[in-house]
């Protein structure tokens, strides 16, 4: 990706409200992450310094810096799935993975992520693959993937 | 035959969308619905078969075969275990009185609704849409229960170039949903609730803060949004008035703080979203300075309400200054979880009990927490008192943003106190001390009630607790103390001691 591309990417977000977030998410959208050597491009774009977009793309959650996995599985750790089970359900994902919360498996088929509430809470445990919400969310909801 | 299928994200994440598949494979008109909120029963089927209604829960697509033959003139759908009779009939319908939630689930989300209360509401003096509000007794439902008239009289009297109207979509609380149904639902009441806020405040523009986390939502909201500027309901001369007002989404990128309404406008105009320092309240100046009304969706959408019914009749629902209705949301280790509208002052045990039925493991109930991960943990006693947000506050708790979360006897409360801490750990900000670091040291010290306890930590934790209270800038590190010291005070049995 050239610097050039990227500069035509985020460019429109100049003038819009808050558009130095909706130009990381065109970013994020575009490459799955937030690659390092584009944060200079952004910071050039918005005539703001590289540790201010830095700053932004560390407080967001969304905001991700490292390549994305194929898979992308997000456990519920809220309350109201908490009540329903998701610390048990946490450990038999992360056992059935062999992976904590918040880690990638080496051959980035796998990761896996804490979320806190996904409007789910009357059907909890919640979880989300990829773009996919599960209800009632149970180890057999996992079963076949990252085979 | 016509069929009706829930299509919010509690329907979809229980697959609704391969039962739509088949819908439409059958050539079966199929009309996709929001969720009356019986969210136990979905996804939820109605079918309409010479003008009668049938229902059936759970639906899904290997038992679609089988509700289909059960209609009639060749099936009896009673003998289909998925009937439910009409959803009209349901008694958990039956004893909620819904203004925001009136049409959720009854209609197409994107069927552009009546416009005449609207229209007339336009043709009138914004002064007298402040004073109704006013009368009505409106309150912030996003948690802290502000006075929504004083914040648009401050907006409407503040001269500016520019006004805006921001929508708060940010629902990040545990146990809360009702924002969600509400777009994803009936998009319509909360446009129309933004241009009635708009028009009253003379602000131009407005604009939704959406958190990322509501994908579902965000379909919806933008189609009823090009919907609406089509048919005039928002652009310039809206209804052929002089009155332009511009509405836009904006979606959020993953921080719960950001449901705090400066570090809202902060992250609005594109920066981390640390809270500011009040004053100036946002009312005066907010967004890129200018004045901004902030509401929470749930207070917008109930202002069409308090139109349609009246602002006396609105201020006549409820108990006390605690005025009109509020959709409060059951989850958790629940049997009937879900939205339950209905004016203030219903106790709580009537929500746990008899909408809720109890848990749905089975097991005796232990607590509940109500408002969120800032909320209070409440003991059986407490069960019984009415959900207003004075009577709340009397028992050191708040109504939040209506959310109840029901927990059965094997929560460990001292898991739940050090989660409360550790929740603040991840979300805070940052900007103050007693909230970034205060939160790490109560995770520790929750930490060391396994091993036993001495009166110290004891005394470690109410200090930490004061300072957080006091000290901290918002209600994120001043608030954390309130789940925690709910659960060591009515729950002392799970932090090793009995009595502190």
């Amino acid at each position: 990706m050239t610097e050039e591309s990227v500069r035509t990417l985020v460019e429109p977000y100049i003038l819009a409200t808050g558009g130095l977030i909706q130009a990381l998410r065109r970013l994020m959208n575009e490459f799955g992450y937030i690659d390092p050597e584009h944060i200079p491009v952004v910071a050039e774009v918005f005539n703001i310094s590289k540790a201010e977009v830095r700053g932004v793309i560390s407080f967001y959650h969304d905001f991700r810096t490292h390549l994305p996995a194929r898979t992308r599985i997000r456990v519920c750790q809220a309350e109201a799935c908490q009540a329903l089970g998701a610390r048990k359900l946490t450990q038999e994902i992360e056992s059935h993975f062999n992976l904590k919360l918040g880690n990638m498996s080496d051959d980035r088929s796998i990761e896996l992520d804490p979320v806190y509430c996904l409007g789910l809470c009357s059907v909890g445990p919640s979880l989300q693959v990829n773009d996919r919400l599960i209800a009632r969310g149970s180890i057999d909801s996992i079963e076949g993937i990252g085979k | 035959m016509k069929a009706r299928l829930s299509d919010d994200s509690v329907a979809r994440a229980l697959d609704s969308k391969s039962v739509e598949v088949q819908l439409r494979h059958r050539e079966i008109n199929t009309e996709l619905v929001g969720s009356f909120g019986l969210h136990w029963m979905e996804p939820l089927l109605q079918i309409s078969l010479e003008n009668k209604e049938y229902t059936f829960s759970n639906v899904s697509d290997s038992k679609l075969a089988e509700v289909l033959q059960s209609l009639p003139p060749d099936g009896v759908p009673e003998s289909n275990s998925s009937f439910i009779g009409p959803i009209s009939g349901q008694k958990y319908l039956k004893n909620q009185q819904r203004l925001v939630f009136d049409r959720a689930g009854n209609v197409n989300p994107l069927a552009l609704p009546r416009s005449e209360t609207l229209e007339s509401i336009l043709s009138s003096e914004p002064e007298t849409l402040i004073d109704a509000i006013e009368t009505s007794g409106l309150r912030g439902r996003g948690g802290a229960g502000f006075p929504a008239h004083i914040k648009w009289r401050t907006v409407a009297d503040t001269q500016s170039d520019q006004k805006y109207v921001v929508c708060n979509a940010d629902e990040g609380d545990s146990g809360t949903f009702s924002d969600r149904m509400l777009m994803e639902g009936d998009p319509f009441k909360l446009i129309e609730g933004m241009v009635i806020a708009g028009y009253a405040t003379g602000s131009s523009r407005g604009l939704i803060y959406l958190r990322s986390e509501y994908p579902v939502a965000l379909e919806y909201l933008s189609e009823a949004i090009d919907i609406a500027y089509s048919n005039r309901w928002l652009g310039n001369e809206i209804f052929g008035s002089r009155f332009n007002f511009n509405l836009e989404i904006f979606v959020g990128a993953g921080a719960y703080i950001c449901g705090e309404e400066t570090s809202l406008l902060e992250s609005l105009e594109g920066k981390r979203g640390e809270i500011r320092y009040k004053p100036p309240v946002p009312a005066i100046a907010g967004l890129f300075g200018k004045p901004t009304l902030v509401h929470n969706v749930i207070t917008l959408a109930s202002i069409p309400g308090i139109f349609e019914i009246g602002a006396r009749e609105y201020a006549g629902l409820g108990v006390g200054p605690s005025t009109g209705t509020m959709p409060f949301q059951i989850s958790g280790n629940v049997k009937r979880g879900g939205l339950i509208e209905i004016p203030f002052g219903t106790p709580v045990r009537t929500l746990v009990e008899e909408f809720g039925e109890g848990t749905l493991s089975g097991r005796p109930f232990r607590t509940v927490q109500i408002g969120g991960p800032l909320g209070a943990y409440l003991s059986e006693k407490e069960l019984d008192t009415p959900l207003t947000y004075e009577h709340m506050e009397e028992i050191g708790a708040g109504v939040g943003h209506g959310g109840l979360v029901v927990f059965d006897d094997t929560v460990d409360l001292r898991e739940q106190a050090e989660y409360a801490f550790e929740f603040c750990e991840i979300e805070s900000c940052g900007k103050c001390t007693p909230c970034r670091i205060g939160s790490v040291r109560g995770k520790e010290t929750m930490r060391q009630f396994k091993d036993g306890v001495d009166i110290r930590t004891y005394q470690l934790v109410e200090d930490l607790c004061d300072v957080m209270e006091q000290a901290s800038l918002c209600q994120m590190g001043g608030m954390t103390p309130i789940p925690v010291r709910s659960a060591m005070k009515h729950f002392p049995e799970d932090f090793g001691r009995n009595g502190f």
